[in-house]
């Protein structure tokens, strides 16, 4: 029998150009020079597994992929990241910073046009950033924002002033969010749909469908393939695969791990497997008994099999994790820190330090944490039951999960999409005081470790400081992660992908609209 | 005539105020779900500050019953407010929805009145005989699976072995009748097969238990063929119970779509109705309801109507 099935691990080892006053001048964001030109036209179909008719075009709400794809399709951004995981120009061709990474100067590249005909000034830049800022925002992106203190324009170039040091701040910019729209009237105007990306939004039925049209005047003719895409939202796992099956679309997203080895036999699809920073995780809320107390965080850590959860909730399809969010592909993975194991007999020493003999903790999960997250939370029960925990399976709604569940139990289920940047992700959700800080942990070493190197721009002691946020994390932190599960897509065999798949989001960092095309 | 006049109005009253029940037990059920509508639109982008200022827009803040009255007011002018989310008018964000369900609604009745009721006839004339088990097995077996099975059942025969429908019914803006009828054939043959046999052995239980009667007795005793002893002489007084059936199963075409919206990804009003309760958008949440109770109450009227308008004696009560 025929098997289709893609593995590819495309981890990225990104190339952090540094961020010296010498700046960053890269041409473009030029494909492979293996790859022959892409054949360009036809209409792509494609359905996902997001997508909600409550969806707005307002980029301080985009909240899941659908969303987030659609973003990259139709808008520009200061910057963009590459299948490499390195940090490229898009609107700025090119940017400096001082060297305590302070003061960013993003340098617009002339003459770009929204698709209605504007051309985008410094001016929409300053309008758009300052969008996601201020007081009466409502927009998610405002955490990622709140270390910038002024935008101001100096020529055809936008100075940022920030109030610490981030030598990513180049990634930061990148974040899908951050659209670049027209400005207007003192805000923007982002209910047009007017964006700089390579399609223009033809129809968008919010939870049906968007059509988009290939923007004939793109600066750049290095991307956007197809001459029209249509990509609808299919919530339904089985709707997915019946409809890629039976021809009805090219591309579909969210592939269950436990149906792909049933899709592998079908050999009309190529299924892809792509490993990032997607991460599963237990989370312990450090701020309430009994998870106040490391050594039971520690038993806890070394009563989870993490091979089992990984062999039979990813079905494969990923890796084990180390209680620190940090991908093995990541540019500053620790790659020699000690794997916690299963070990249930140094689970009970560690019950022994913190005075107790046997434990008895209640642990909240649903299938809207991730898929599967209640059969892990039974496996992860049963290997807790060798080590004398008593660990119960609490399983609660779908629906309000997010809101009543996830940060108001002590211990639950939490996915996470994870970010390109260490620093993103480490200050996302374990720096102190972070709104998403769902382990409620406070560590005064790892905080200032984290201060530190984001301002840090010699790239060896960057690494030994995240090399020790990671062992901290892994000894101190309140999250159990044992799993890094892999993006699972697939695609009907005329069409051409990637030769190597972006790993920061799914769907080829989800710039699948402008790297894919037809045979 | 105008006894007639006076019921449909004494009835179109009484569904009012069933309606404004309704509409209050839709309201206060929505707000006692966990969960408040600024997380939710936030989701996991939900900080404290974020939903303060979020609440304040949408002016959450006020007490509930205040918002319950002001939003009554509105839809009895037919202004359901706009969309707590994206601040759309729930009229238009319902419309096309709604319009679409209906659509879908309209086509699988079309074929499933005529077909089940001339197959209840059919049944009724060959009682007992093979024909007779067959249909009620198949028709049994259809409603008795759930309409997501069957779904699945109909898409892996119909469209995945032999390529003949579409598996999703997704729709363009610029798709000729033609299209659409190919297209949404296999959301609407499920949904037939749901609603069939409800209707089928309404129909044939009706013209059998009329069928012992001493007048068709004399009617076969003139020498009357069968079928027109069931078709003029029986089914006359068998409307009215089919009617009702046919009426609720309207209804449940109306209603009762979500999970074969699901399956086939029809962008109908089960979708919209299950979106908006997940991010607590009251406005869309409540008016949906409001439409589905209306959608009840309207076709329990006319299935009134209709059985006093093919029964004279229902017209002048002792």
């Amino acid at each position: 029998m025929k098997n289709n099935l893609v593995k590819s691990s495309s981890l990225s080892r990104r190339a952090f150009l540094g961020t010296t006053a010498a700046g960053v001048a890269v041409a473009g964001l030029a494909p492979s020079a293996l790859r022959a030109e892409p054949k360009r036209g036809g209409t792509f179909r494609i359905a996902r597994g997001h997508g909600q008719t409550t969806d707005t075009l307002n980029p301080g709400t985009f909240e899941n992929q659908f969303m987030n794809g659609l973003a990259y399709a139709y808008s520009g951004f200061l910057t963009a990241v590459a299948a490499d995981g390195s940090v490229v120009p898009d609107l700025a061709e090119s940017w400096e910073a001082s060297s305590d990474a302070k003061v960013w100067r993003f340098n617009l590249r002339p003459g770009i046009t929204f698709h209605s005909g504007k051309t985008v000034t410094p001016e929409d830049v300053v309008a758009s950033i300052n969008f996601h800022r201020g007081e009466n925002s409502t927009s998610a992106a405002k955490p990622l924002l709140e270390s910038i203190e002024d935008i101001s324009v100096d020529g055809n170039t936008v100075v940022f002033t920030l109030s610490a040091g981030n030598a990513d701040f180049a990634f930061t910019v990148s974040d899908y969010h951050l659209t670049i729209v027209p400005a207007k009237d003192g805000s923007v105007d982002w209910q047009s749909g007017d964006g700089s990306g390579p399609y223009r939004i033809v129809e968008f039925k919010p939870g049906v469908s968007v059509t988009v049209e290939r923007f004939e005047n793109d600066w750049n003719s290095n991307r956007g393939y197809f001459d029209r895409v249509e990509c609808l939202s299919v919530i339904d796992a089985n709707a997915r695969i019946t409809s890629l099956v039976s021809g009805d679309v090219h591309a579909i997203d969210k592939l269950e791990p436990k149906t792909v080895g049933l899709m592998a036999r079908q050999a009309s699809a190529n299924i892809h497997s792509v490993a990032g920073n997607q991460h599963y995780t237990f989370a312990m809320s450090t701020n309430k008994d009994p998870y106040t107390d490391r050594n039971i965080r520690l038993a806890l850590k070394h009563a989870t099999n993490r091979e089992e959860i990984v062999e039979k909730i990813l079905f494969g399809y990923g890796y084990i994790g180390n209680d620190h969010p940090i991908g093995k592909g990541q540019q500053f993975f620790n790659s020699e820190l000690a794997q916690t194991p299963y070990d249930p007999d140094k689970a009970k020493f560690y019950l022994k330090q913190a005075g107790v003999d046997r434990l008895s903790v209640e642990l909240s999960v649903a299938d809207a944490a991730y898929p599967g997250a209640v059969d892990a939370g039974v496996l992860f029960q049963n290997s807790a039951k060798a080590a004398g925990i008593d660990l119960q399976v609490n399983r609660v709604p779908n629906d309000g999960y997010w809101s009543d569940v996830w940060m108001s139990e002590p211990f639950s289920a939490v996915y996470w999409s994870g970010r390109p940047v260490e620093d993103a992700m480490l200050t996302l959700a374990y720096s102190s005081g972070a709104a998403w800080n769902d382990t409620f942990w406070e560590n005064a070493r790892f905080n200032e470790i984290l201060v530190a190197a984001r301002a840090e721009i010699d790239i060896d002691k960057r690494r030994s400081m995240y090399w020790e946020l990671q062992e901290i994390l892994n000894q101190d932190g309140g999250a159990i992660i044992p799993m890094f599960a892999n993006f699972i897509f697939a695609t009907s065999p005329d069409v051409v992908v990637s030769d190597k798949f972006a790993s920061n989001w799914d769907m080829d960092g989800e710039r699948w609209w402008e790297r894919w095309s037809f045979a | 005539m105008d006894k007639l006049l006076r019921l449909i109005g004494q009835r179109l009253g009484l569904g009012l105020l069933t309606l404004v029940v309704v509409s209050a037990l839709i309201f206060f059920a929505v707000e006692i779900l966990p969960g408040d509508l600024a997380e939710a639109v936030l989701g996991r982008s939900a900080t404290e500050e974020t939903v303060a200022a979020m609440r304040e827009q949408l002016g959450l803040d006020r007490p509930a019953l205040v918002r319950y009255l002001e939003w009554l007011a509105g839809a009895a002018t037919g202004d359901f407010g706009n969309s707590l989310v994206t601040g759309e008018r729930v009229s238009e964000a319902i419309g096309e929805r709604l319009w679409s369900t209906l659509m879908l609604a309209t086509y699988a009745a079309l074929i499933a009145v005529p077909v089940s009721i001339a197959l209840g006839i059919l049944v009724a004339l060959l009682r007992n005989s093979l024909f007779d088990r067959v249909a009620n097995v198949l028709t049994l077996t259809s409603i008795s699976s759930p309409e997501f099975f069957l779904g699945y059942i109909l898409i892996l025969y119909l469209s995945v072995k032999t390529g003949w429908f579409p598996a999703i019914a997704s729709q363009t803006a610029d798709m000729s009748l033609g299209e659409y009828l190919y297209r949404t054939f296999l959301p609407a043959l499920t949904l037939v097969l749901v609603v069939t046999a409800h209707m089928m052995r309404m129909t044939r239980a009706a013209i059998i238990n009329l069928l012992a009667s001493p007048y068709i007795e004399m009617a076969r005793l003139k020498g009357v063929y069968p079928l027109k002893v069931i078709v003029k002489h029986a089914l006359p007084n068998a409307w009215a119970p089919v009617i009702n059936v046919v009426a609720l199963n309207l209804a449940y075409l109306v209603t009762g779509v979500v999970l074969v919206e699901v399956v086939f990804v029809y962008p109908g009003i089960g979708q919209l109705l299950v979106d908006a309760v997940a991010k607590r958008d009251f406005p869309i949440v409540q008016a949906c309801c409001l439409i589905f109770a209306a959608t009840f109450i309207l076709l329990n009227l006319a299935a009134d109507v209709g059985s006093i308008l093919t029964n004279p004696r229902l017209r002048h009560p002792k």
